[in-house]
């Protein structure tokens, strides 16, 4: 017994320093002789907010599943603070989920589908109201304690249902797009609160979600997810400004993609050029529409280290406080260019970027 | 929006058809349990509440009817306990043999309710089929005579032709059971067996009362059970309708009796229906 004591002990400390809260190990899944997801491996880390972010079909909730223990993987594993978790049945998982559609339990008021964990955890009758009542405060939802799930909102519904995993005190939360089923409105104020709670209640949260930008404003973390494989995991602003491949910089936010060639140092995209420090070799450049400037006035030449070009307009979209302008260069290269909006704007500008802000990019392989 | 005429063409042969075919004889039947038959076997026309007066202080009426609500209670408590086990597992564990099992279910349906019957008759028969089975094994020396002629077949045959009736709802309501609810459920915590007890039971209950009526109400009303394979002992409320309208001549007595029965019927269904909307949550 003794020696037990001590090994747990020796192993909760190494927990707490070096091990992730899950680590999803070289997991994989098919249905049928579809394959869902390939070889994902993924850490998670204390209190980490991650967002799996990925297109209808790229795996990303079958991905949750697995964790949540819905599904089973066909191969890989999953262990939570180094303890294997794929093995256990999901109402053996110190995990809970959020469910898309929320999947209240229609039977029981609203204060009962958030006590529904205490009680069948059969924990004592005035802890669970002490813990309800708090859950339900905490979401703003105490005044709808007795009601019905069909008598409240969607947005309340979506309240009460991560009112209901929380008060579980969970391990990690699992949510699967909670907030695609809102307006637009409801949508934002929802993810500013979410993001906030997480922060309060120091629970890490895996959220799903097919809204990059929904995933840029939330997460600690990014994980993109494509056609069952993982394309990159980083913070919202690194994946933004240094996307490793092609599609995540067309996925995250808009870009240019420039093709070119490297020689002797410099790098030759059409009619524009500058000097790289790569390997002779073709290449792929993201440019961000918002990285090129409206030279303001003709006169003076480019300053140092500024690729400085010509175009004409070929279209504008108007977007509030910035516009979109469709250019193409004088080789014909098309661009997309955010700037400022403005009502004086010839159709002839002279246009210029920084080539530290063109970061080359892998060409994203096609997969089946 | 619409010419009165359309209106006349949809809504008069549904009106006329319940008319004649419901109201009328209702009607008729209500008139005929306040008349009586003459010693000359006719009717005659004269109001009074004789029939009634009968019907409560001839001992046979009551005891026949109240071993018909017996008879039928167990045919009901039967079909539910073999259809609920087999609507769940068709529901939730038959995966992709669910639609052949559940044409095997139904299938029974289209055989004629009287040769299952006689197959019964076949089956429990002192020279029938188990009572041979039975003497060949030497597990009996000579026939069962209870099998046959007696409350323990009706009840057999009844819950044999009405379980698909009872299996029916109870698997409508099972398969309207979102499944995110329960693996929201295991997700909480809740092993197979609460999950069984606190969600999917419960939401099942609109199925279950409609299972049940249906087996109730059906088997309360039989008479072909009990004529073919009741023998005296089981005899049921509606064997005694039928004698009444028939050999026995007694039309106004049988449809004091029919009356009574339809009332029992009608608050059935009523009792139900208000249990099953306060039990639906959609």
């Amino acid at each position: 017994m003794s020696t037990m004591t001590s090994e747990s002990e020796v192993g909760k400390e190494k927990r707490d320093t070096a091990t992730p809260l899950l680590a999803v190990h070289n997991v994989a899944k098919s249905f049928g002789k579809n394959p869902v997801l390939r070889d994902i491996s993924l850490e998670i880390a204390q209190g980490e907010f991650l967002t799996i972010l990925g297109e209808s079909g790229s795996g990303k909730t079958t991905l949750l599943r697995i964790i949540a223990g819905f599904e089973s993987a066909d191969s890989g594993e999953i262990l939570m603070e180094g303890e294997r978790l794929d093995i256990l049945p999901p109402y053996r998982r110190r995990v809970n989920t959020v469910f898309q559609h929320y999947a209240l339990f229609p039977h029981l008021t609203v204060e009962e589908n958030v006590g529904y964990g205490l009680r069948v955890a059969k924990l004592p009758k005035d802890e669970i109201t002490t813990r309800v009542e708090q859950a339900l405060a905490m979401v703003k939802m105490s005044a709808y304690a007795k009601s019905k799930p069909a008598k409240i909102s969607g947005g309340q519904q979506q309240r009460i249902a991560l009112a209901r995993a929380l008060v579980n005190r969970p391990r990690l939360l699992l949510l699967d797009e909670p907030l695609s089923a809102l307006d637009a409105n409801l949508r934002r104020q929802m993810q500013v609160e979410l993001k906030s709670l997480q922060r309060e209640v120091g629970i890490a949260f895996v959220f799903v979600t097919h809204d990059q930008e929904e995933a840029m404003v939330m997460s600690d973390r990014i994980a993109l997810l494509r056609m069952g494989e993982l394309e990159q995991v980083a913070s919202p602003r690194e994946i933004y400004s240094r996307p490793a491949t092609a599609y995540t910089a067309q996925f995250i936010g808009h870009t240019n993609l420039l093709r070119g060639e490297v020689k002797a140092g410099v790098v030759r995209c059409g009619s524009l050029d500058w000097p790289v420090g790569l390997p002779d070799g073709p290449v792929l450049y993201s440019l961000r529409p918002e990285k090129v400037r409206v030279v303001k006035s003709m006169v003076g030449g480019p300053g140092v280290n500024v690729v400085r070009f010509r175009a004409h307009v070929r279209h504008r979209a108007f977007h509030g406080s910035t516009e979109l302008l469709r250019v193409e260069c004088v080789d014909g290269l098309k661009l997309s260019v955010r700037t400022a909006a403005s009502e004086q704007r010839p159709d002839d500008l002279e246009l210029e970027f920084s080539p530290e802000d063109a970061v080359p990019v892998r060409e994203s392989e096609e997969r089946a | 929006m619409f010419s009165r005429a359309y209106r006349a063409a949809i809504t008069v042969p549904p009106l006329l058809w319940v008319a004649i075919f419901l109201l009328v004889p209702y009607a008729l039947l209500f008139c005929y349990s306040f008349w009586s038959v003459s010693a000359t076997q006719t009717i005659v026309h004269s109001w009074s509440l004789d029939n009634y007066r009968e019907l409560i202080h001839v001992h046979v009426y009551l005891q026949t009817l109240f071993r018909s609500m017996w008879i039928a209670a167990r045919v009901t408590v039967f079909s539910l306990l073999l259809g609920y086990p087999l609507a769940y597992y068709l529901s939730f564990h038959a995966g992709n043999r669910k639609d052949l099992f559940y044409q095997l279910v139904i299938i029974p349906l289209w055989v004629s309710y009287l040769v299952r019957a006689y197959a019964w008759k076949t089956i429990l028969g002192s020279d029938g089929v188990l009572n041979t089975l039975l003497q060949y094994v030497h597990l009996t020396k000579h026939p069962l005579e209870f099998l046959l002629y007696s409350p323990f077949a009706v009840v057999l045959t009844l819950t044999h032709i009405y379980t698909p009736f009872a299996f029916l709802p109870i698997y409508a309501s099972l398969e309207h059971i979102p499944r995110n609810l329960v693996e929201a459920s295991h997700d909480l915590g809740a092993s197979p067996f609460q999950t069984f007890w606190r969600v999917i039971f419960p939401l099942s209950i609109p199925g279950v009362l409609a299972g049940a009526t249906f087996a109730f109400v059906l088997s309360l009303g039989d008479f072909l059970a009990p004529l073919l394979l009741g023998g005296p002992s089981g005899i049921m409320i509606s064997n005694i309708v039928v004698s009444l309208f028939g050999a026995a001549y007694n039309w106004p007595l049988g449809a004091a009796i029919s009356l009574c029965m339809l009332l029992l019927v009608l608050g059935l269904l009523f009792l139900s229906e208000s249990l099953e909307k306060k039990w639906s949550f959609r």
